[in-house]
């Protein structure tokens, strides 16, 4: 088990090595590089050579690199010229809220999803069944802010049962404190992740209820409630262990694209803000905090599952 | 915007096909087979394929979208360049099927035009990743060791990356035109199609046939392309057909999201991004059900072929 963990982990720090190397190169994509992205179109090549000094661009690469890396360890993501502050006070106001509506978000997926898909194994290929995969078809195939448009549509344009936009609140406190307004921004961020959820709950209830230990179980005389919720369920559930680390992406899209529908003051929404603004250290702090939250999330998704499944160990 | 999250999905195993065999058997022959044809993967799949009245409808659909985008705007002609501001919103009726948008433009033939960026993009992007992600995952998986891990590992970097940010970045550093952004979304993209076909391929290379190529002297690439790659074409070809499905669903997101294609051009997300504004100063439902319809059906086709395609090329569940 321990060495599963290290080997596991060395494999996270060197996917974390090229991620941070990819980031990097990705600022000097820019067009005339990071600092003309900085003092825009109509900057000097003098000026830009002089702040190209001044921050260091001038340098190797790995010089570069090395710099970087070392503020990154000590938590210094950047500055944020276009807001006047730095990208970890930025991190530090926006992130509690995205957290929130992402937790409450999967949440409300995960109860829905799960159950319905255990049912939909268990009366597979009935109307039920296939109603609850139209429904799941559908999540796959509806891009995540038209559920947004849709839900502010008909729930609160038509309906008037919620309103239209997210609580609008620099703490969290103050976005908890309007439950109504969190509804639809819960349900859409929900909706598509249902599909997900509920998609692998079937097939993999349905995998496991061929498997040998089911037969076992039922020949010594165990109930079918028994065979299912104790021994089906717990085994199926693994597989969704493994799919949340593995869809903190799917998590983030769907944060920016809800945030930005909603008006939800998170990070995705003020991700999607610095695109507008060109601000790029916000963009690439917000990047890299985001993928390593996705490494570490996979790392404790991989160990979690060694944890409920022993066969991982030993491979 | 739900993308699969790459390797989460089960890889399919094939069976020793019947393409291999078949060349085998003509090669020890010194000639043609005289006996009956033998029934290639792809003729058997699609036979499985037809079966399935979900897979005929959505082709039906996308052979329907198609003609739509590209043949309609023959026969129903629209200026999709000049706007027309005496036409700003103006409601549906004979002379405008679905209403005009808050430039003026004609919602209908506008959804012909959007869709012709949607798919084009759709099916360039997913043509781009499979083609990478195919030859990278192969080579990786059939070269092995340290090469391999070490491929490897750069496939997970990308993955863990939220796709979606750096798809940002990039449409903000390029302003993408249509042909940029079959790259920006590829670049992504083949990322997963990669880590499958490897997969695929650590089961395939210890296969006999690919044995044999080594034996009677073929080189590594001739093993790869000749053999392997035609041996996973079941999981490529599944995974094309929902690559294209969820290119168009991440072109639409950066559509909304206003860092889509440069207007006058359009597709169906940025057509939507207009519609968000003016939702809250009236029913203008011709602004956002059109081209969201039109996204969902589009890729509810694609999902629905993807999947019997799938059952198709599983060899398990097929009658030999």
């Amino acid at each position: 088990m321990v060495g599963y963990i290290v080997r596991r982990t060395l494999q996270a720090l060197i996917v974390t090595f090229l991620v941070t190397l990819f980031t990097l190169l990705l600022v000097h994509l820019l067009p005339g590089g990071p600092i003309r992205g900085l003092l825009g179109p109509r900057a000097t090549p003098a000026q830009i050579a002089y702040y190209d000094h001044i921050y260091g661009f001038d340098r190797p690469i790995w010089v570069q690199y090395g710099k970087w890396v070392w503020q990154l360890l000590h938590g210094n993501l950047g500055y944020s010229a276009k807001n006047n502050q730095t990208v970890t006070s930025e991190i530090a106001e926006y992130m509690p809220k995205t957290v929130v509506l992402a937790l409450l978000g999967t949440a409300v997926s995960l109860i829905f999803g799960i159950p319905l898909g255990v049912y939909q194994a268990v009366k597979r290929y009935t109307f039920g069944d296939y109603a609850l995969t139209g429904v799941s078809f559908i999540g796959y195939a509806t891009p995540t802010f038209f559920v947004g448009l849709l839900l502010v549509q008909w729930f609160a344009i038509s309906l008037h049962w919620f309103p239209p936009f997210a609580p609008n609140s620099t703490t969290v406190l103050g976005v908890l404190a309007q439950p109504q307004a969190l509804v639809l921004p819960v349900l859409a961020y929900a909706f598509v992740l249902y599909a997900l959820w509920s998609r692998y709950m079937r097939s993999s209830v349905m995998d496991n209820l061929v498997q040998d230990y089911v037969r076992t179980a039922r020949a010594k005389g165990a109930s079918e409630r028994r065979v299912l919720w104790g021994h089906v369920f717990r085994n199926s559930l693994t597989a969704i262990v493994t799919l949340l680390g593995l869809s903190l992406p799917t998590l983030v899209a769907g944060a920016i694209f809800i945030e930005v529908v909603f008006n939800y003051p998170g990070m995705g929404l003020a991700f999607f803000n610095a695109a507008q603004n060109f601000d790029f250290e916000t963009l690439l702090g917000f990047t890299i905090i985001a993928t390593l939250a996705t490494i570490i999330g996979n790392l404790l998704a991989d160990i979690g599952y060694a944890v409920l499944d022993p066969r991982v160990r030993y491979s | 915007m739900t993308m699969l999250p790459p390797g989460a999905d089960p890889s399919l195993a094939h069976g020793h096909t019947a393409i291999a065999e078949a060349e085998y058997v003509e090669v020890a022959a010194g000639g043609p087979l005289v006996t009956a044809k033998p029934r290639g993967m792809l003729r058997r799949g699609w036979e499985v394929f037809a079966e399935s009245k979900l897979a005929l409808i959505g082709l039906g659909i996308v052979v329907f979208m198609v003609l739509f985008c590209f043949i309609g705007p023959l026969l129903y002609h629209t200026d999709q360049v000049h706007t027309d501001l005496s036409q700003t919103l103006c409601t549906p009726s004979g002379k405008h099927p679905l209403g005009c948008d808050p430039v003026g433009y004609d919602v209908l033939g506008r959804l012909m035009i959007g869709g012709q960026t949607s798919l084009e993009v759709g099916f360039a992007a997913a043509i781009v990743s499979v083609l990478i992600g195919t030859l990278y995952g192969a080579i990786s998986g059939f070269v092995g060791g340290t090469f391999d891990s070490l491929l490897m590992r750069i496939v997970d970097a990308g993955l863990s990356i939220p796709y979606i940010m750096v798809i940002i970045i990039l449409s903000v550093i390029f302003h993408p035109s249509p042909a940029i952004m079959i790259f920006i979304i590829a670049a992504f993209y083949w990322l997963g199609v990669a880590r499958l076909v490897r997969g695929e391929t650590l089961t395939l290379r210890t296969r006999e046939y690919v044995q044999a190529v080594k034996v009677i002297g073929g080189g590594r690439l001739r093993s790869v392309v000749r053999h392997i790659v035609p041996n996973a074409i079941g999981t490529i070809i599944v995974q094309a057909t929902f690559a294209v499905a969820d290119s168009i669903l991440i072109l639409s997101g950066l559509g909304f999201l206003g860092l889509g294609v440069n207007a006058p051009a359009t597709d169906w997300g940025s057509m939507l991004s207009g519609g968000l504004q003016y939702m809250q100063g009236g029913n203008y439902w011709w602004l956002i059900y059109p081209a969201g319809l039109a996204i969902i059906i589009t890729c509810i086709a694609f999902n629905f072929i993807g999947d019997a395609l799938r059952d198709a090329f599983e060899t398990r569940l097929q009658r030999r």
